[in-house]
């Protein structure tokens, strides 16, 4: 089995540093993820751990071997990509075995390989059909069965599942993430989808204009975010930063005289994720219900603190009338302290 | 708004291009077929139908039937030369080199000149003795050679002027149709570990196919229309070694004024053309993929 290590991954197109100094190690049989918002340099990390781009600064290894300079076809790699890169005159299947042929694999063993890929991704009826003739998700699939059938140690993946419909993708993510664990392979996955992310991954890599901003297991990802950018990225309904400013005996929200923890709480903000807050009579922080949205399973209330606006995940539908005054509490370790101005977490005291 | 909307108004919109084709076209080609069944009028001898005398009379005519060899081995011989030439420029300009907007403009260069000035140029490149071709084999030990005045030579120079000119050209076509071919095809190859000739072979090729098959036709249709390097240089000889049809057909309207006879040989060209691009459309338009 082979691993990848980057150190110290730098690229820089003209003027313009679209990956900053990325430094990680993908474990042997492991699937990471990469994540982040669109132009934060996923795709160029991608591309420069296939070869198709030429590294600025930087050492790229796999399997232990630098292969910096090493042209694409030298690093045993399968990738799928962003623009699926089928070849338009050939058929569904001549596009699927196309690497296999190149690298003379007998017909029996290319026949039994595209069979298995044909049928995980239900390519069967489409077969003979030109790229041309196929929906934008088909084609997507023929793209995921190149690389599937390629049977590589090292698998990239470029949001292969971005124009799937919801059931399609969920199948898809399990059968990725089947073949994954059944080959040992070694994927890397990138993706904008933080769902897709935290329920595939081994290990997230969040990214954000070109560096990293947090590399850990979904888990951690979720409980201990490391910057406010990390906060808000994951989860649905985001986490909410509350302002908190210097109060008597400790730090308080903005606006409130409700004490939240000792020390200073001025350029200080806290975050609490809407669904580790409990609503009550009796609590930390007294609010106003300012509006109530329901969502079948769960409402989403907005509240407000002072000068600041919380947001509360309850479960199913609740009584609660907009302008009821009601309070909030939650447990100590779902309340994380960020730095305002360079967004790091910071200790609670 | 009141519109007009019956079956006239389509055939009135087709009409000045109609006309134009018609009086231009269509009806010269009739005529040529008409007047290539007569006599060709002398004097007062008013001209008198002859049906298909003149095509039987072409079969036992020793020069028309030197032209059309003359002009199918340069047909068969410029053609593909030409077409290849533009493939291999084409790609060559297409990838990341160093100066290649340089490469391009001194590739299309020949096709902006006038055949009458190309003609002139190559006519030097000719010369015997000084001329800068025998002046570089010169450098190798051979003897000068009269390209242009050996039977053996002159249609294989008139060829190899056609093909530097016309090879630009074509690889303007292949240029635009090579960048329309995605770059991630060739990274996704390459990652399979495709080289450039498989690559090349099993993707570029097939890919340029629509274009192939358009430069090809013109190609052909170039070969027997365009004649005014034969004027400049060899004027079809020596001996009609290098007479090519179009030529032939000049000499008997207009030197020898046998315009009936002219008109049946012209039918002639047409009828090859058109057989060509029939058989070109039939049998490769099957397996050309459009996108
Ligand atoms: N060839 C190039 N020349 C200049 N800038 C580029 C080039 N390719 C990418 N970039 C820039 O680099 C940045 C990162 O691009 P990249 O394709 O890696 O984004 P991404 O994270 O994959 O985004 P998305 O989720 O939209 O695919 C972008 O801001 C982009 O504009
Ligand atoms: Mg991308």
């Amino acid at each position: 089995m082979t691993g990848i290590e980057i150190v110290n991954l730098n690229k820089r197109w003209a003027t313009f540093d679209a990956v900053k100094d990325v430094n990680f190690t993908v474990e042997p049989g492991t699937l990471t993820v990469l994540l982040g918002p669109s132009g934060c340099g996923k795709s160029t990390t991608l591309r420069l751990i296939a070869g198709l781009d030429t590294v600025t600064s930087g050492t790229i290894r796999i399997g232990g071997r630098d292969v910096t300079d090493a042209p694409p076809a030298r690093r045993d790699l399968a990738m799928v990509f962003q623009s699926y890169a089928l070849f338009p005159h050939l058929s569904v299947e001549e596009n699927i075995v196309f690497g296999l042929k190149v690298r003379r694999v007998p017909a029996d063993e290319r026949r039994r390989r595209l069979n298995r890929a044909v049928e995980i991704l239900g390519l069967g009826p489409y077969l003979g059909r030109k790229p041309s003739q196929l929906s934008g998700g088909q084609q997507q699939r023929v793209a995921l069965g190149r690389a599937i059938v390629a049977e590589a140690p090292i698998c990239l993946m470029d949001e292969p599942l971005s124009n799937l419909d919801a059931q399609l993708r969920h199948d898809m993510r399990r059968e990725i993430r089947n073949i994954q664990r059944a080959l040992g392979m070694t994927m890397v996955y990138v993706t904008h989808d933080q769902i897709e992310a935290m329920s595939l991954a081994d290990q997230v890599i969040l990214m954000k204009a070109g560096h990293i901003e947090q590399k850990a297991t979904p888990e951690e990802l979720y409980l201990k975010p490391a910057t406010t950018f990390a906060a808000r990225f994951i989860g649905t309904p985001p986490m909410n930063l509350v302002g908190l400013a210097d109060g008597a005996g400790g730090a308080v929200v903005k606006g409130t005289a409700a004490r939240m923890f000792e020390g200073r709480g001025e350029g200080l903000l806290m975050g609490l994720r809407p669904e580790q807050i409990r609503v009550g009579e009796e609590g930390m922080l007294p609010v106003i219900v300012r509006n109530v949205e329901y969502h079948g399973a769960d409402s989403i209330l907005e509240c407000e603190a002072g000068e600041e606006n919380i947001t509360v995940r309850v479960d199913g539908v609740r009584p609660i009338a907009v302008g009821s005054r009601l309070s909030l509490s939650w447990e100590p370790e779902a309340m994380h302290v960020f730095d305002r101005e360079s967004g790091f977490v910071q200790p609670v005291r | 708004m009141y519109r007009i909307r019956t079956a006239v108004t389509p055939w009135l919109l087709l009409l000045p291009a109609a006309v134009l084709l018609a009086a231009f076209t269509h009806f010269p080609a009739v005529m040529t077929f008409i007047s290539s069944t007569f006599q060709t009028p002398r004097g007062k001898r008013p001209a008198k139908f002859v049906g298909m005398d003149h095509y039987a009379s072409m079969l036992s005519d020793p020069v028309f039937v030197a032209a059309l060899k003359n002009n199918a081995i340069y047909a068969l011989g410029t053609v593909p030369a030409s077409i290849a030439l533009a493939m291999l420029m084409a790609v060559i300009v297409n990838s990341a080199i160093k100066g290649k907007a340089l490469l391009r403009m001194s590739f299309f260069l020949p096709t902006v000149l006038p055949m009458i000035a190309v003609a002139n140029m190559w006519l030097f490149f000719y010369t015997p003795g000084y001329g800068l071709i025998d002046q570089f084999l010169g450098l190798f030990g051979f003897h000068g050679r009269n390209w242009l005045g050996d039977p053996e030579t002159a249609l294989g120079s008139l060829m190899v002027l056609a093909v530097w000119k016309e090879a630009g050209f074509f690889m303007i076509f292949y240029l635009a149709a090579l960048q329309q071919i995605s770059p991630s095809l060739g990274e996704a190859a390459a990652l399979e570990g495709a080289g450039r000739w498989y690559f090349f072979r099993r993707v570029t090729f097939p890919l340029l196919m629509p274009t192939t098959l358009f430069v090809m036709i013109n190609a052909f249709i170039n070969s027997f229309r365009l004649i005014d390097h034969v004027i400049v240089m060899t004027r079809g000889g020596p001996d009609n070694a290098s007479t090519l049809l179009l030529y032939y057909v000049y000499n008997v309207a207009f030197r020898y004024w046998d315009t009936a006879y002219a008109s049946a040989i012209t039918v002639v060209i047409l009828i090859v053309l058109a057989l060509l691009a029939f058989i070109q459309f039939g049998i490769l338009d099957r397996k050309v993929h459009y996108k």
